[in-house]
């Protein structure tokens, strides 16, 4: 045991727990991971949905790992392989006149538009990287005179303003405003916007032409924005990331979950896990989101009113339904070349499309006619079905969590609905479907253990960003309770399998949680 | 009883209405003036303020406190969800007790002080001086508790003053003199209740009498009978005023800017800035405003509130405060040349280190003698207890007057 080294506890083995395991782990401190279900990785696991299909449960692909993560922990030597990286993403359409572009490169659409797309990209690539600048930061307390705070503030103003005049004007122009009319502005082809779009909303509860809109798609492409598949699905990920803790040193229990945070005066010191185990540590880390870690665990009496109250009204609508099928053939898009159909798929074939998916989610309804992200896996890692089978893999939306007469009396209208949508775009689909498994947010939250269930464990948007992540006061991953800490994705910067939230907690941890 | 409907489209029309105890104050109010006290008409002045004031030091005075906010609190949690809204240990109020107590948020500072009446095991009403129902619910989240806003279920009289006691007695309230001070007592009252503590905002004998408002004008007539022979009067907000000046007592809004109520970061108080110290129990492990109120009391506050003794005897309304050597280091909140204690007086909030109990400081005093305005720079001293605590205040049972 090294001198200063803490017994430290983290609730679940998500990849942001087990990211702060493995650098708490590398840091000399005794760490020790409860996760409550049998396997490690949180919504970031490969499971078996019909006999002999894998699939990536919930998560489906690595778009936003920290690649500094990815290499301080050496995750290739603990098992991350990928079965493809760089991943084309094809906007799909009923005629078959698909868009499909990677970076730069785009296909299908017109010479302005092929210009409009450079500038786009440059652009939003340059303020990504504003964005991205912060992921492996932690986020400056505002109203405090301490220096590494006012440090941090003068380094976010310094990096907008480095941006140039021309630049810096319109990133505070687009920062907050909608990607439609960004999108109007720039382009033409309703294929290409509506891809574009989509990527504005994905895992929250905006349309196209919700303000916050474009901060989400920055966030998208913050970490380069390079789509990949690991090779066994998602689980990979997480397995490497628990690997590389476990050689740090890191115990991690799984099927252990946790019943509640134990106090001890004003002092968090251990958890109670359901067996009724009782066991201290020096200090408690929370990847659980936000809702569930305060006001579950730990429950809103241990807390002061003002926190509870900031606490219960982080907005965590959940609004993706995750699509599952094991399908005897490859599904055969209208128009796709089969060697396409492994690329990353999109069912948002115009930005008034997309829009109109989202009007129900805001009465509470699903949607008619759903947008969808879609992955089949196996055409590149065919390991994941039985021989000559296949899975594909969707994130569907709109589905809210809160949908008006509840998931039970709907679900199977809206699996309707979404293979309806899908059988227009993939004509005999439905009949090439061996099993099919379609999980709710309310699914999702009951399996993952996620309020709302929802992608980011709290909306991602500016005013539940940076400083105010999850609410301020404890943005810096330290909570208003002594000895408890949190490290998920309802932390700066935020969920979509990246582990910088459980980097930088780490990083807090060590620096700031004194003696 | 007369509800206030907020949500009628005339609810406008009706904002104010007149209280439980209306004919009654309406008869008495030679004045013919009204004033808003939130929901409800007060009255200002009966007749004449001194005379009223008076009444409540040598005789008997009687307010109509209706219109303060009143919630009663119940429920398997109503002790905890107590211990974690005010800064004081909750459980020390026993059944049958009423305690001082102020509230805070997050950051310590304070939202609004009141009493907690602990009726019945577990069953509380908690008085405060600003609506407090939405941080009340705010509070529920996590606890098992049955919050209620009753300000229009409870009818409430203030009996204050020497000869008080005498006039309840002979109201027929039996044993009523055996209740010690912020002690409660329940008594069959023409077929309903009538709890009694005794409260006041006075320093002095007193007592607060709580029924419902059907019983409120019956209450009035049986309580000015039993007064006549003991100089019962009515009394009016000026004279309360000046009694709760007298007694050293703070009110919202006046002394202090409730924090809710508070743009400005710096105007909000600390219970340490109001002298309110004694109400802050840290061997609770929480209360809101706890981690905060720690800081404060390693690194220091910012401000103190001080009971001022001045010299010369015009009243020190608004004024600045100086130390000597004429540095400007606060201002008066409430001011009053005091008949009982003969002193000039004021409460003031000076800017910390100063306030220390005995400090000189200087106090300018703008005053009016027909229409022309003059201005003394008069000596002042601070004083640690309050101008009027007289010991027929804590006295059981009260003497005779």
């Amino acid at each position: 045991m090294i001198r200063g080294s803490r017994s430290i506890q983290i609730i679940g083995a998500g990849h942001n727990g087990l990211v702060c395991a493995a650098y708490l782990a590398r840091a000399g401190h005794q760490v020790t991971v409860f996760e409550a279900s049998s396997q490690v990785g949180g919504a970031a696991i490969t499971r078996e949905f019909a006999p002999g299909f894998k699939v990536s449960a919930a998560a489906h692909l690595v778009y936003m790992l920290d690649p500094g993560i990815e290499k301080e922990l050496d995750l290739a030597s603990h098992g991350l392989e990928y079965a493809r990286t760089g991943l084309q993403t094809i906007s799909l359409s009923e005629a078959g006149d698909h868009v499909r572009f990677n970076g730069d490169d785009v296909d299908g659409v017109s010479e302005g538009d092929r210009e409009a797309m450079r500038e786009y990209r440059r652009k939003m690539q340059h303020f990504a990287g504003i964005i991205g600048g912060l992921h492996n930061r932690v986020p400056a307390r505002l109203g405090t005179t301490d220096r590494p705070d006012l440090l941090e503030l003068a380094r976010l103003a310094f990096n907008i303003r480095r941006l140039g005049k021309n630049d810096m004007r319109e990133f505070l122009r687009i920062a907050g405003i909608n990607i439609y009319d960004v999108l109007q502005e720039l382009f033409e082809n309703d294929a290409l916007k509506g891809a574009l779009g989509l990527d504005g909303t994905l895992g929250t509860m905006l349309g196209t032409r919700s303000n916050n809109s474009v901060f989400c798609a920055l966030h998208r492409y913050s970490n380069g924005g390079r789509y990949q598949l690991p090779k066994g699905g998602m689980g990979t990920v997480s397995n490497a990331l628990a690997n590389a803790a476990r050689a740090f040193g890191a115990e991690i229990h799984t099927a252990r979950p946790v019943n509640r945070i134990l106090m001890d005066f004003d002092r968090a010191t251990g958890v109670e896990l359901q067996s009724g185990e009782q066991i201290e540590a020096d200090l408690v880390v929370s990847g659980a989101d936000p809702k569930t870690t305060f006001l579950k665990l730990l429950g809103a009496q241990n807390l002061e009113a003002g926190f509870a109250h900031k606490i219960s009204n982080i907005r965590t609508r959940g609004n993706v339904a995750k699509l599952h099928l094991a399908l005897g053939s490859v599904p055969d898009f209208t128009g796709l070349d089969p060697a396409l159909s492994a690329e990353r798929l999109v069912i948002a074939p115009s930005l008034q499309y997309v829009e109109q998916a989202f009007n129900h989610a805001k009465y509470g309804e699903h949607s008619r006619r759903p947008v969808m992200e879609i992955s089949i896996p196996t055409l590149d890692d065919p390991g994941l079905a039985p021989a000559g089978k296949h899975v594909l893999s969707a994130n569907v939306q709109w589905a809210p969590r809160e949908l008006k007469g509840g998931w039970s009396a709907a679900h199977e209208a809206f699996t309707e609905s979404v293979m309806n949508t899908l059988e227009r775009f993939a004509p005999g689909i439905c009949s090439q479907v061996m099993h099919r498994e379609l999980l709710t947010p309310q699914d999702i939250e009951s399996e993952f253990r996620i309020e709302g269930g929802h992608w980011h464990h709290a909306e991602l948007a500016l005013d539940q960003s940076m400083m105010m992540r999850p609410v301020p006061g404890t943005a810096q991953y330290k909570t208003p309770v002594d000895g408890l800490w949190i490290c998920g994705a309802g932390c700066h910067p935020g969920g979509g399998v990246m582990g910088s939230a459980g980097r930088n907690a780490a990083r807090a941890i060590i620096e700031r949680s004194g003696t | 009883m007369r509800t206030v409907h907020y949500h009628s489209r005339e609810h406008y029309r009706d904002k104010v209405f007149p209280g439980p105890f209306y004919s009654r104050q309406k008869a008495l109010n030679v004045n013919r003036e009204w004033s808003r006290w939130y929901d409800y008409l007060s009255v200002p002045a009966y007749s004449c303020s001194t005379t009223e004031y008076f009444a409540g030091r040598n005789a008997c005075a009687v307010f109509d406190l209706t219109p303060m906010t009143k919630h009663r609190i119940g429920g398997p949690d109503a002790l905890p969800f107590l211990n974690r809204l005010v800064t004081r240990d909750v459980a020390r109020i026993k059944p049958g007790r009423v305690g001082y107590a102020v509230w805070c948020n997050d950051e310590g500072q304070v939202i609004d002080d009141g009493t907690i009446f602990h009726l019945r095991e577990g069953d509380y009403r908690l008085c405060s001086q600003e609506h407090q129902i939405d941080w009340l619910m705010i509070n529920a989240l996590g606890f098992d508790v049955t919050i209620v806003e009753d300000t229009h279920d409870v009818a409430g009289l203030a009996v204050q003053g020497p000869t008080s006691c005498a006039v309840l007695k002979r109201m027929g309230l039996a044993g009523v003199e055996n209740i010690t001070p912020f002690g409660i007592d329940f008594f069959d009252f023409e077929g309903t209740e009538l709890t009694v503590s005794r409260t006041g905002y006075t320093g002095d004998l007193g007592y607060e009498l709580w029924i419902d408002p059907g019983h409120a004008e019956i209450l009035w007539d049986r309580v000015f009978e039993a007064g006549e022979l003991h100089n019962i009067r009515p009394m009016g907000s000026d004279a309360l005023e000046m009694l709760r000046i007298e007694a050293g007592f703070i009110l919202a809004a006046e002394d202090f800017m409730p924090a809710m109520q508070t743009v400005r970061p710096s105007h909000t108080r600390s219970p340490f800035e109001l002298g309110l110290g004694w109400l802050v129990d840290f061997n609770k492990p929480l209360f809101n405003g706890r981690k905060a109120l720690l800081t404060e009391k390693e690194n220091g506050s910012r401000y103190a509130l001080v009971k001022l003794d001045i010299e010369d005897n015009k009243p020190a309304n608004h004024s600045y405060v100086f130390d000597m050597k004429e540095k400007n280091i606060g201002w008066v909140t409430s001011a009053m040349w005091s008949p009982s204690a003969k002193k000039n007086i004021a409460l003031a909030t000076v800017e910390a280190p100063h306030g220390k109990v005995g400090e000189e400081m200087q106090v300018e005093i703008y005053y009016q003698r027909e229409l022309k305005w003059s201005r003394i720079m008069a000596r002042a001293k601070v004083v640690k207890d309050a101008f009027w605590d007289p010991p027929r205040r804590r006295q059981t049972p009260p003497a005779d007057y």
